[in-house]
């Protein structure tokens, strides 16, 4: 059974806030969809190894060759605000992270 | 324009011979989709573009070498094009308007296609029918009542009503062959990395593929014919020669082994549905082909680990609607704070909402082993259940769902409940296989889809089965009464 | 009670690539803000990754100098947070398997040498930077998002400041040397993240690490440990306990202060990047940056003493940095006696180059000059205090030495011909001198040389004009 402060705990990490009562009803529902999830502890998966990828590629890599083709201006198309051409955010409190 | 009675074929021969020019066509085409579409909801915006393209191609000529010149098509709008409002159905990009063109669309207009406009869908492609849109619910093209499916709704209803004859999807858990199957037409989904993903808006970056939604099987092959293809933008994609699609329809399924896996007809599929399906193989059979029945044991864990893997893989690709550098930002905010986490609960639906939680949980310290890597580890025996059926059989077919397309509003509260319906189009993304979803005659009057699963980039069989079955039957000619 | 103390060090260097890690963009120091980015730097919706591989071998080259083992099979993990210098709010790093692991670094402390170990390096993407003004918002500069960093992560084993201080500078040469980097800590192409813990001496536990952020110089990096070193042993010698937290370095005030206790782990939620196919670095692609590896300081710096014949610390001092490494081999190169070039560029060169702040590569000094000039020294042509003047004129100018020397008139004297009728005359008005000279006063032939000096104007060859001398005076 997940709490609601677990619920609470990873809306933050992702960046998203609740109501109480959407807290509630996103804890129930996330409740359901756990339990689906833990099917999987049925399944023997010793020695499997995981899959990521579908398709089996390996070293698909470009060369290392400069293009600067995008226009600076058609990028700040849709920034909400900026100045000149630095994009502007509401000041950052925690100067430092990595 | 009558789609009903049309396909690529007829109208490049038109066009090539000058009966038609394709300003005239898209001219018509747009006219359809003001007179139909307001009972459908299936276009989010329409490209004022539309008309000079379409004359441009009459102005260089149709080439009789590009099936798709002046060819109206509807595109999917999780897809960006240039300068056309790009929304993937969700608030947070309402107003957001691409600086550059997806592969697929580049590929499109170099061949010549016209581009009408963008269609609904499930908000970033997360839901089954198309009720996850933040701007409008699309209807079934049968029952206005019902849902079109999704998440590629809008193409399908777009399609099935007539408004155009293709129109791109993508597929990353059944997003194509659902809606397909729901409103009567074909729905294509290609191996995974058969067609690039640049320009389209992540949902599960190793399940998302971009397909077809036609009315005929032939239709489909021309499109993907066109959208095919190593692009050097997306890493995944294969290298690998891209056939002409088109090469084995007519070919005679002499010869061909298909596996009926017992798990496709089993609990919680509508036995109405399961019979459509079983007449179906007696139709491959009369056409030649073997029908044998299989087991892909691992099928019913296919839920679980796809919501697992789609979930973690989207958590983590939409973390960049952020509210900084384009989309949604929310008013007043006050810190950078607030510009997170306002802008993300505001401009977010319940749906997105609800996976990106599934997912960050999936991949929170403590619990990445139990659900990331064990989902993960899951998929590989799903992959392994599947390869073991190709290594003796060449196509495996079943219902695309479990029942026929089901109310508005009917499970729009019950998100688990909705996940269950997608058991039968899941598993094929979690191994990157090619499917489609084709019309297999109705139940209550509603449309059947039948599932034809094909080996890796081996399409051109799926084609081959598809064109055949299509031949055999009239399901072409039956027209949505809601249509009309 | 008396402590020992416990020194990690992560190293972020940035590749010298033409393109970024993940995107074509070019890479750039210094330009007009946004100006070199695209729709992948900005994390556009719909945009996908794509490996650079000269990026990815530049790596490989940094992990072989570093005698580490290289991954076979490895891939791209994504690194989740949000930030805005961070614009996908997912990093691609290398999380699972790195690019490389057990690598060492050899440094010398009081005439001591000690490996010190390289847990692992990685490959990554670095993030843009955020300046933050005084109108209460913060600006986004995404230029230098994408660019390829390597990430070199020490083994606990540096154990004083100093250690830290010696490691960075042999990690720095062996890195420059390589070429994959200009590892600048003044322009952000090397930066340095530091954590340090002191225990009881026999404690089986490790103490409570700290962060010091920063340190722009080594010297930074030594004052900071410095000071972290000796304010922790005073909080534990008072009873104290060691928070997890990070502090950061104050120049001016010559301490650590502190920015943010630390609470629990940082969840990055980890996972395989799915937009990036798996990399096999295989042995051909080793073999074939192993070829391409440029010579290491310490093998240079054996080959200076061995076959050149320069004094070790000379040869040290010639090796700590890359241009002038190769500036002394290209002016041995153009004919340069070695250890006249070596002596020239260890004195005047590098007196020039610290009195006015400058770098080899700003100054018009070539190695063919340098070369030319010790020769006109070696072959008579100028004196060595003539050579002083001709060193001011090439350092500043792109001047042949030769032509110089000779349009100015500055070449010695050192024809019989032309010498012999001067000296000749010198003695014959100083008899004094030479009556002097033959009494034994050996310095009589000190003011003889000075007046032919004089009359020269300083031209006169002293080795010819000594043998001119006593011939003549032997004569009388």
């Amino acid at each position: 059974m997940i709490s609601k402060e677990s619920v609470a705990h990873v809306a933050e990490l992702a960046r998203l806030s609740f109501s109480e009562a959407e807290l509630q009803q996103y804890t129930a529902q996330m409740d359901d969809i756990l339990n689906m999830f833990e099917q999987l502890e049925a399944v023997d998966t010793t020695n499997v190894a995981p899959t990521t990828q579908s398709i089996h590629l390996q070293n698909v890599m470009r060369a290392d060759e400069a293009v600067n083709e995008t226009k600076t201006e058609d990028l700040f198309k849709n920034v909400p605000t900026y100045k000149g051409t630095l994009i502007q955010v509401p000041a950052i409190i925690d100067k430092e992270e990595d | 324009m009558d789609y009903f009675k049309l396909d690529i074929d007829q109208l490049h021969q038109a066009l090539v011979n000058g009966e038609l020019t394709a300003a005239d066509l898209t001219a018509q085409t747009l006219e359809g989709i003001r007179a139909i579409d307001p009972q459908i909801d299936a276009f989010l915006t329409l490209n004022p573009n539309a008309q000079a393209q379409a004359k441009a191609v009459d102005a260089a000529g149709v080439d009789r070498a590009k099936p798709l010149a002046g060819i109206p098509v509807a595109i999917k709008d999780n897809i960006v094009t240039k300068d056309l409002t790009t929304t993937a159905a969700s608030k947070m990009l309402e107003n957001f308007v691409p600086i550059y063109d997806a592969t697929v669309v580049e590929k499109l207009a170099q061949a010549g296609a016209i581009n009408v406009g963008k269609v609904n869908m499930d908000e970033f492609a997360m839901g089954s029918s198309t009720e996850n849109s933040a701007f409008k619910v699309t209807k079934n093209a049968w029952d206005h009542t019902r849902v079109p499916g999704g998440s590629s709704g809008g193409s399908a209803a777009a399609v099935a009503t007539g408004q155009v004859l293709v129109a791109l999807g993508t597929d990353t858990g059944g997003s194509i062959r659902q809606p397909a199957a729901f409103n009567g037409i074909v729905g294509f989904k290609p191996t995974y990395g058969r067609v690039s993903r640049w320009g389209l808006i992540a949902f599960g970056s190793s399940l998302d593929a971009i397909g077809t939604l036609s009315r005929s099987v032939k239709d489909s092959a021309y499109v993907m014919n066109v959208i095919a293809g190593h692009d050097e933008k997306d890493a995944t994609t294969a290298d690998t020669p891209v056939p002409d699609f088109t090469a084995k329809i007519g070919q005679s399924l002499q010869g061909m082994k298909i596996a009926l896996p017992k798990e496709y007809l089993g609990d919680g599929v509508d036995p109405q549905v399961a019979d459509q399906i079983k007449a179906a193989a007696e139709q491959f059979k009369a056409l030649g082909a073997t029908v044998a029945t299989v087991s892909l044991p691992h099928t019913k864990y296919a839920v679980p680990a796809y919501y697992i893997i789609a979930s973690s893989e989207a958590s983590s690709n939409l973390q960049r609607f952020d509210g900084i550098r384009y989309g949604f930002r929310a008013k007043d905010v006050k810190n950078l704070s607030d510009v997170y986490v306002r802008s993300r609960s505001e401009g977010f639906g319940p749906e997105v909402k609800r996976r990106i939680m599934l997912g960050t949980f999936s991949l929170s310290a403590g619990f990445y082993d139990a659900y990331f890597k064990k989902a993960a580890q899951v998929r590989t025996l799903i992959t392994d259940d599947f390869n073991q059926i190709f290594a003796d059989y060449d196509l495996i077919m079943g219902p695309t769902t479990p029942t026929v397309a089901f109310k508005i509003g009917e499970k729009v509260t019950d998100p688990l409940t909705m996940y269950m319906n997608d058991i039968l189009t899941i598993p094929v993304n979690l191994a990157g296989l090619p499917a489609a979803s084709i019309p297999a005659g109705f139940v209550d009057g509603m449309p059947v889809g039948l599932q034809l699963i094909g080996k890796h980039f081996d399409e051109a069989t799926i084609y081959q089965a598809a064109d055949a079955f299509e031949a055999q039957n009239d399901y072409l000619d039956q027209i949505p009464g809601g249509a009309h | 009670m008396n402590f020992e103390t416990t020194i990690g060090l992560e190293v972020h260097v940035e590749l010298k690539t033409q393109s970024k890690m993940f995107s074509p963009s070019p890479v750039s120091y210094g330009a007009a803000p946004n100006t070199m980015t695209n729709v992948i730097d900005w994390g556009f919706p719909g945009v996908l990754p794509s490996i650079n591989k000269g990026a990815y071998s530049y790596g490989i080259m940094v992990a072989l100098a570093l005698h580490a083992k290289i991954a076979e099979f490895t891939h791209f993990d994504r690194k989740n947070y949000f930030y805005p210098d961070n614009p996908k709010a997912y990093q691609i790093t290398q999380a699972e398997q790195p690019l490389a692991t057990d690598g060492w670094v050899e440094i010398e402390v009081d005439g001591k040498k000690k490996k010190i170990g390289i847990a692992e390096l990685h490959v990554e993407e670095d993030a843009g930077k955020n300046q933050h003004e005084a109108d209460g918002y913060s600006y986004v500069d995404l230029n230098r998002q994408g660019t390829p960093l390597v990430e070199i992560v020490s083994k606990p084993d540096i154990a004083s400041p100093e250690e830290a201080y010696q490691y960075l500078e042999q990690l720095r040469q062996i890195v420059q040397f390589t070429g994959a980097s200009d590892v600048k800590m003044e322009e952000g192409s090397m930066r340095v993240d530091t954590n340090l813990s002191v225990s009881p001496i026999g404690s089986d536990k490790w103490g409570t690490k700290t962060e010091i952020k920063n340190l722009n110089s080594f010297n930074h990096v030594r004052d900071g440990l410095a000071y972290e070193q000796k304010r922790q042993q005073a909080v534990l010698r008072a009873g104290g306990l060691i928070r997890q937290e990070t502090r950061r370095w104050d120049v001016d005030k010559k301490e650590t202060i502190l920015m943010r206790v630390k609470e629990g782990a940082d969840d990055y939620r980890y996972f395989p990047e799915p937009d990036l196919p798996p990399v096999h670095v295989t042995q051909e692609w080793i073999k074939d940056v192993q070829a391409s590896l440029p010579e290491a300081p310490a093998q240079r710096r054996a080959r200076y003493v061995n076959e050149w014949g320069i004094p070790e610390y000379d040869a040290g001092v010639l090796t700590q940095t890359l241009e002038m490494a190769n500036f002394f081999e290209a002016a041995v190169a153009a004919g340069a006696d070695a250890k006249q070039a070596s002596n020239w560029l260890m004195g005047e060169v590098s007196g020039y180059l610290n009195a006015e702040h400058l770098e080899l590569k700003d100054v018009a000094l070539t190695p063919a000059h340098l070369a030319a000039m010790i020769n006109l020294i070696q072959d008579g042509t100028i004196s060595s205090k003539i050579a002083k003047k001709v060193f001011q004129e090439i350092i500043k100018n792109d001047t042949d030495p030769k032509a110089w020397v000779e349009q100015k008139g500055l070449v010695q004297l050192s024809d019989p011909a032309k010498l012999t009728p001067i000296i000749t005359e010198i003695l014959d008005n100083n008899q004094q001198s030479i009556d002097d000279f033959k009494a034994g006063k050996d310095r009589a032939i000190g003011f003889l040389v000075g007046n032919i000096m004089k009359q020269t104007r300083g031209k006169a060859n002293p080795k010819v004009v000594n043998q001119i001398l006593m011939t003549e005076i032997k004569k009388r």
